[in-house]
C-alpha cells in the first residue's frame, strides 16, 4: 500500500520531468514571411575537401623531402669534419 | 625495403590517380547527393590516422619497455602522420557537414572525441619539439593516452546519441559505393606506410647527426 501511495505521488513528478522544457511562443509569423531556406551548393564543398586533402599530402611530402635533404647534407658535412680527428 | 619502396610508390600513385575516376562513377547517395562524395577521402583519412595512432602507441610501449631508439623514432614519425591525416579528416568533415547537417561543426561525442585525439598528438609533437631532455618518455606516455582514445572515437556513435553516421554504414555499403571507398582506404594506408618509412629515416638520420656532433665536441 505504501508503495502504491509513493508511486502515485511520484508519477506526476516523473511525467513532468519527462516533458521537454516548454518555451512559449513570443509572436506569430505568417508562412509567406519565412526566410527562404538557405541553399549551399555542394560542388565547391566537394572540390574544397579534395583540394585540402591533396594540398596537405603534397605539402607534407615536400616538407619531408626538404628536411631529409638538409639533414643528409649536414650529416655529410659533419662526417667530413670528424674524419681528420678520427685519423689523428 | 629499398627495392620494394619504388614499387609501392608507383602502386600508391596509380591508386590515387584512379581514385577520382572511381569516385566519379560511384552513384549519388539518395539524401545527400553530390556532397557525400567527400566520404571517399574523409573515411580513408581516418583509417590512416587510426593506423598511425596504433603504430605510435605500440612503438611507444616498446620504447618504454626496452628503451629502443628505433621504436622511439617510429613513434615520433607516426605521431606526425596522425596530425596530418587527422587534419585532413577534421577539415573534410565540416565541409561535408555544412551541406548535410546545415552546420560546420557539432559538439557531439564523435566529433569532440576525434578532435581530442588530434589535440593529444599535436601536444605530443609540441612536447617532442620543445620538451627538452626526457621528453621521449613523457611523449611515449602521452601516445598511450592517444591510442586509448581510439576505441572511444570509433564506438562513440553507438554509445552516445550523435548526428554522425554510424559505423555500420561502411560494411553495409552497396558494391558501387564500397569499391571506391576501399580503393581510397588502400591508397591512404599505403601512403601512410610510405610516409612512415620516409619520416622514420629522417628521424634516424637526425639521431645519427646528433651522435656525430656529440663525438665532435671537445
Amino acid at each position: 500500500m505504501k508503495r502504491l501511495v509513493v508511486a502515485l505521488f511520484a508519477l506526476p513528478v516523473t511525467l513532468t520531468a519527462a516533458q521537454p522544457p516548454s518555451q512559449p511562443q513570443g509572436g506569430f509569423v505568417p508562412i509567406d514571411q519565412l526566410p527562404a531556406p538557405e541553399s549551399f551548393p555542394a560542388a565547391p564543398l566537394v572540390i574544397a575537401a579534395y583540394a585540402v586533402a591533396w594540398l596537405a599530402i603534397f605539402f607534407y611530402v615536400w616538407s619531408i623531402w626538404r628536411r631529409l635533404n638538409r639533414v643528409e647534407a649536414e650529416l655529410k658535412d659533419a662526417l667530413k669534419r670528424s674524419e681528420p680527428r678520427g685519423r689523428a | 625495403m629499398k627495392k620494394t619502396f619504388p614499387i609501392l610508390i608507383v602502386l600508391a600513385a596509380m591508386l590515387f590517380a584512379y581514385a577520382p575516376v572511381a569516385i566519379g562513377r560511384a552513384p549519388y547517395e539518395s539524401t545527400m547527393g553530390l556532397v557525400q562524395k567527400i566520404f571517399y577521402f574523409h573515411v580513408p583519412s581516418w583509417f590512416a590516422m587510426f593506423l598511425s595512432t596504433f603504430v605510435c602507441g605500440i612503438a611507444s610501449i616498446v620504447y618504454l619497455a626496452r628503451r629502443h631508439r628505433t621504436a622511439d623514432a617510429v613513434a615520433a614519425a607516426a605521431a606526425e602522420l596522425v596530425v596530418i591525416f587527422g587534419l585532413i579528416g577534421l577539415i573534410t568533415g565540416p565541409l561535408w557537414a555544412r551541406r548535410a547537417w546545415g552546420v560546420w561543426w557539432q559538439w557531439d561525442a564523435k566529433l569532440t572525441t576525434a578532435l581530442v585525439l588530434w589535440l593529444i598528438f599535436v601536444a605530443y609533437l609540441l612536447l617532442r619539439r620543445y620538451g627538452g631532455p626526457g621528453s621521449e618518455r613523457l611523449g611515449a606516455g602521452l601516445a598511450l593516452f592517444g591510442m586509448a582514445n581510439v576505441p572511444f572515437v570509433y564506438w562513440s556513435v553507438h554509445i552516445w546519441r550523435t548526428v554522425h553516421p554510424l559505423t555500420t554504414v561502411v560494411p553495409t555499403l552497396p558494391r558501387p559505393m564500397a569499391g571506391p571507398l576501399w580503393l581510397g582506404v588502400t591508397a591512404f594506408l599505403l601512403l601512410a606506410l610510405l610516409l612512415l618509412a620516409l619520416r622514420t629515416r629522417l628521424e634516424r638520420l637526425r639521431r645519427q647527426l646528433d651522435d656525430v656532433y656529440l663525438a665532435l665536441e671537445p
